[in-house]
């Protein structure tokens, strides 16, 4: 039901006769410009949909910026310029990479801080721990001998 | 009369479930076996009238039953009759007519075949499962009722949404609702047992078969709706860390993490507070997936509050079962014994690394999903979270995890000996080195990331080969000892090395895939040819051809590598007259795990039409190590505990009847 619901959402928002995203006719001549240009579609949100970029989506909106990408980048424009010039247009909104600001600073912060949290409560256990002796004493040789026939050569994993 | 018996049946359900949230309970609390045992009989009850109720929605479907305002708006006579079927769910309504009809199943199931569960804990589980289904047959009923009519029947439905006739539909959904709902059984485990205040190591074993079963489920689930939009949305993506599929994302993580330490808690009855968090977690996922697609808050924060009927309705179930569910762990958690001491490294210890790395997984998803909602709900601002973001945040955890993984299985309970099993993981770490120099070589230094990560993938490939060589004694002991020992290995220790083998192979087509696919995008012209990674595809023109309900135009292309012909793709389009719309089907091909895709565009005012070729080298494996996982699954499901059942008071057990009996 998930992915079908927003392959409908797509449909039912954007997508009235289906095309491709990334047209022929739109592409730059110069294969570096244009490997450039893909990669930076990549990034930039078309802002009709939901959470697509522009060099996936069919939307005409995602159309248009694909050509001001290749506009400004034929103009002469640095991939950071282009961003740049995309964000004073759209804001943050068009970066699918939000960058960081007072507002997103809990979004990036808050994966690795878990994980520092959650390791350093585990360390902390485990020194309460260690005071309730991890550590029996070595058996002694009648035990380990008494052992030995116990458990069977090869040792089940249990 | 059909419509008007289902939703017949659905209002005795309710009934039945009311008791059935009631009774058991206080049968639980006054010790009453015949207050208890009722639970047995309306779970069954109530699976007979939810069945009953979805059958009768079904065969309005079949029937093309227009007089429903739901066949109405989503089917259309001339649909076949798999379509038709399957447009039960493929709408809010219906689909949440499956979400309770598959609870119904489950229900039922515990109730037929968990005879060997102590009396007052059977009781209280099937309590707590009708206490969530009861909250979606109020939700169906009040806000949702699949069975309501029009007065004057329309002549023609309105069609199912085009993108939605495909097989994928028949398929994708109930995988998933069977994920998402088998959950449910492990919340009720665990809510039950936090109730009675009494859990140990036999609760887990009584859980598992459960919660294995509904991570396999929902491991096939997501993995089929991946690969149904890989081949639907025609640019050969298969992850768009979109917020729908995030959804179901975050329950898998967080019952993959429920897995692996129930494991813990059934061996060595540690992690016990840790695992009952888990199980409540894991479901409330699920829930909050079902809210997230079902209240329309991700299109649109506004969207939600214009029609806020529904998702307040969904909001209310989610604050009473997440919020009840936590409450009572935060109160009961504490009387729960803590046991089994172990060393951080031992297997146990690894077994907490899997959990703390699969948790923070699973919030980083969450944040990432829920963040943008958040803030454009408190603040206006308008945020973007997407594929980027997650390749920074999740990308490294699961590198890391997977990393760590083959040392998990080699490492002994209570204390192991990390140095000891590097050096059995020796095998493994060469294999992976070689993997990325023979990389380096064929591909090139491009990329740094991507050979690492191939390495990467055949070191966890290898290290469960490993695993199952170390445990067989494999080339320290004669062939046949070996043999001998591999057959009597516990089949849950098969399991997981084949599950861990799975994961390798995901891995390996996700890189293969991403990094090194090809691609043109070019206007054709009948009789040109498009040659990319070694294969010619000839174009040979558009044909119309009819449907059913709709008419398609298909592009003919012949395939042929060095000259030699290997076969013929037709990618087509559909257009659906009914709604004005029109669908991509792409053509796949597949050569040994990658293959050749096709998707059509417009057709230009010369003659020419637009496509998009490409070729994914292993892209295959991506689904193919969803499937081995989940044959793991299936594995690690039979394995003779299962049979056996958890320890229990010498009574005359009569003997299991089938192999795959649950809930023992």
């Amino acid at each position: 039901m998930r992915s079908l619901r927003f392959i409908l959402l797509f449909i039912v928002l954007l997508a009235p006769t289906a095309s491709l995203a990334v047209r022929p006719d739109e592409m730059l001549k110069d294969p570096a410009l244009e490997a450039r240009a893909r990669s930076l579609s990549e990034e930039l949100r078309c802002m009709v949909c939901q959470n697509q970029s522009i060099d996936d989506s069919e939307a005409p909106l995602a159309h248009d910026l694909r050509v001001l990408v290749r506009q400004r980048l034929e103009a002469g424009d640095t991939d950071r310029q282009v961003l740049d010039y995309l964000v004073a247009r759209y804001g943050d909104f068009v970066l699918l990479k939000p960058p960081l600001r007072t507002y997103t600073l809990l979004l990036w912060a808050l994966p690795p801080l878990a994980l520092v949290a959650g390791l350093g409560g585990l360390i902390l256990m485990a020194r309460r721990r260690k005071t309730v002796s991890v550590h029996p004493e070595a058996l002694s040789p009648e035990e380990q001998a008494r052992l030995a026939t116990l458990v069977e050569p090869a040792g089940s994993d249990r | 009369m059909i419509p008007e018996l289902g939703h017949y049946a659905l209002v005795l359900a309710l009934g039945l479930g009311l008791i059935q949230s009631v009774a058991p309970v206080i049968g639980a609390q006054t010790r009453d076996g015949a207050l208890m045992r009722l639970a047995d009989s309306t779970a069954l009850m109530q699976f007979f009238f939810v069945t009953l109720s979805f059958g009768a929605l079904a065969v309005c479907f079949m029937t093309s039953d227009f007089s429903v305002v739901l066949v109405f708006e989503n089917s259309h006579s001339q649909m076949p009759l798999i379509y038709k079927f399957s447009s039960v769910w493929g709408n809010h309504e219906g689909s949440m007519l499956l979400w309770v009809f598959i609870l119904a199943i489950f229900g039922a199931m515990v109730a037929a075949f968990g005879r060997n569960l102590p009396a007052s804990l059977k009781a209280l589980v099937l309590a707590v499962q009708s206490w969530i289904a009861c909250a979606f047959y109020f939700f169906i009923l009040l806000t949702s009722n699949p069975f309501l009519r029009v007065a004057q029947p329309p002549f023609e439905g309105r069609d199912l949404n085009p993108i939605l006739q495909d097989p994928g539909l028949a398929i994708h959904p109930p995988l998933l609702y069977l994920g998402y709902v088998g959950f449910s059984i492990a919340f009720s485990f665990a809510v039950a047992a936090l109730i009675e205040g009494r859990i140990d190591a036999a609760w887990a074993r009584w859980v598992r078969p459960w919660t294995l079963a509904a991570w396999m489920f929902l491991t096939l689930g997501i993995a089929m709706g991946s690969y149904w939009a890989y081949y639907t949305l025609g640019w050969g993506g298969f992850w768009f860390w979109d917020p729908v599929e995030n959804a179901s994302l975050m329950p898998w993580l967080a019952g993959t993490a429920l897995l692996h330490s129930a494991v813990v808690m059934e061996k060595r009855n540690a992690l016990k507070v840790w695992t009952m968090l888990l199980a409540i977690l894991t479901f409330s996922l699920s829930l909050i997936g079902t809210f997230l697609v079902r209240s329309g808050v991700l299109t649109s924060v506004h969207a939600f509050a214009s029609d806020p009927t529904r998702g307040i309705f969904i909001l209310g179930i989610l604050v009473l079962f997440i919020g009840g569910g936590l409450s009572l762990f935060a109160w009961r958690a504490s009387m729960l014994k803590q046991g089994g001491l172990f060393a951080p490294i031992s297997r146990e210890g690894s077994l907490v690394f899997n959990n703390l790395f699969l948790t923070t997984a699973c919030l980083t998803v969450f944040v990432g999903t829920m963040y943008p909602l958040a803030l454009e709900a408190l603040s206006g601002q308008k945020i973007s979270v997407g594929a980027p973001f997650f390749n920074l945040t999740f990308g490294p955890l699961m590198l890391a995890l997977l990393f760590a993984m083959p040392f998990g299985p080699l490492l002994a309970w209570k204390r192991g000996d990390l140095l000891g099993v590097s050096q059995r993981l020796i095998a493994a770490f060469a294999v992976g080195l070689v993997a990325v120099g023979v990389t380096l070589a064929l591909k090139g230094v491009h990329s740094i990331v991507a050979p690492f990560a191939i390495g990467l993938a055949f070191y966890v490939i290898m290290g469960s080969a490993v695993d199952i060589a170390e445990r067989t004694g494999l080339f320290r002991v004669p062939l046949a000892t070996a043999g001998r020992r591999a057959l009597g290995m516990p089949r849950s220790a098969w399991g997981t090395a084949v599950a861990h083998f799975g994961l390798g192979l995901t891995l390996l087509g996700i890189i293969a895939a991403g990094t090194w696919g090809t691609e043109r995008i070019v206007a054709v012209k009948p009789a040109q040819t498009i040659s990319l990674s070694g294969y010619d595809l000839h174009f040979k023109g558009l044909t119309p051809r009819p449907g059913p309900n709709y008419s398609a135009v298909v592009g003919t292309f012949t395939v042929t590598q060095n000259g030699n012909v290997i076969g013929v793709m037709e990618p087509y389009k559909r257009s659906f007259a009914a709604r004005g719309m029109s669908t991509n089907e792409a053509a796949l091909m597949s050569r040994g795990f990658g293959q050749l895709y096709i998707s059509l565009g417009d057709s230009e005012d010369n003659g020419a039409v637009a496509v998009r070729v490409y070729y994914k080298p292993l892209v295959l494996l991506i689904w193919l190590g969803a499937v081995v996982m989940m044959l793991g699954g299936a594995l690690s499901l039979s394995d003779r505990r299962l049979r056996i059942g958890a320890p229990k008071p010498a009574r005359a057990a009569k003997p299991a009847k089938t192999a795959l009996q649950p809930a023992e």
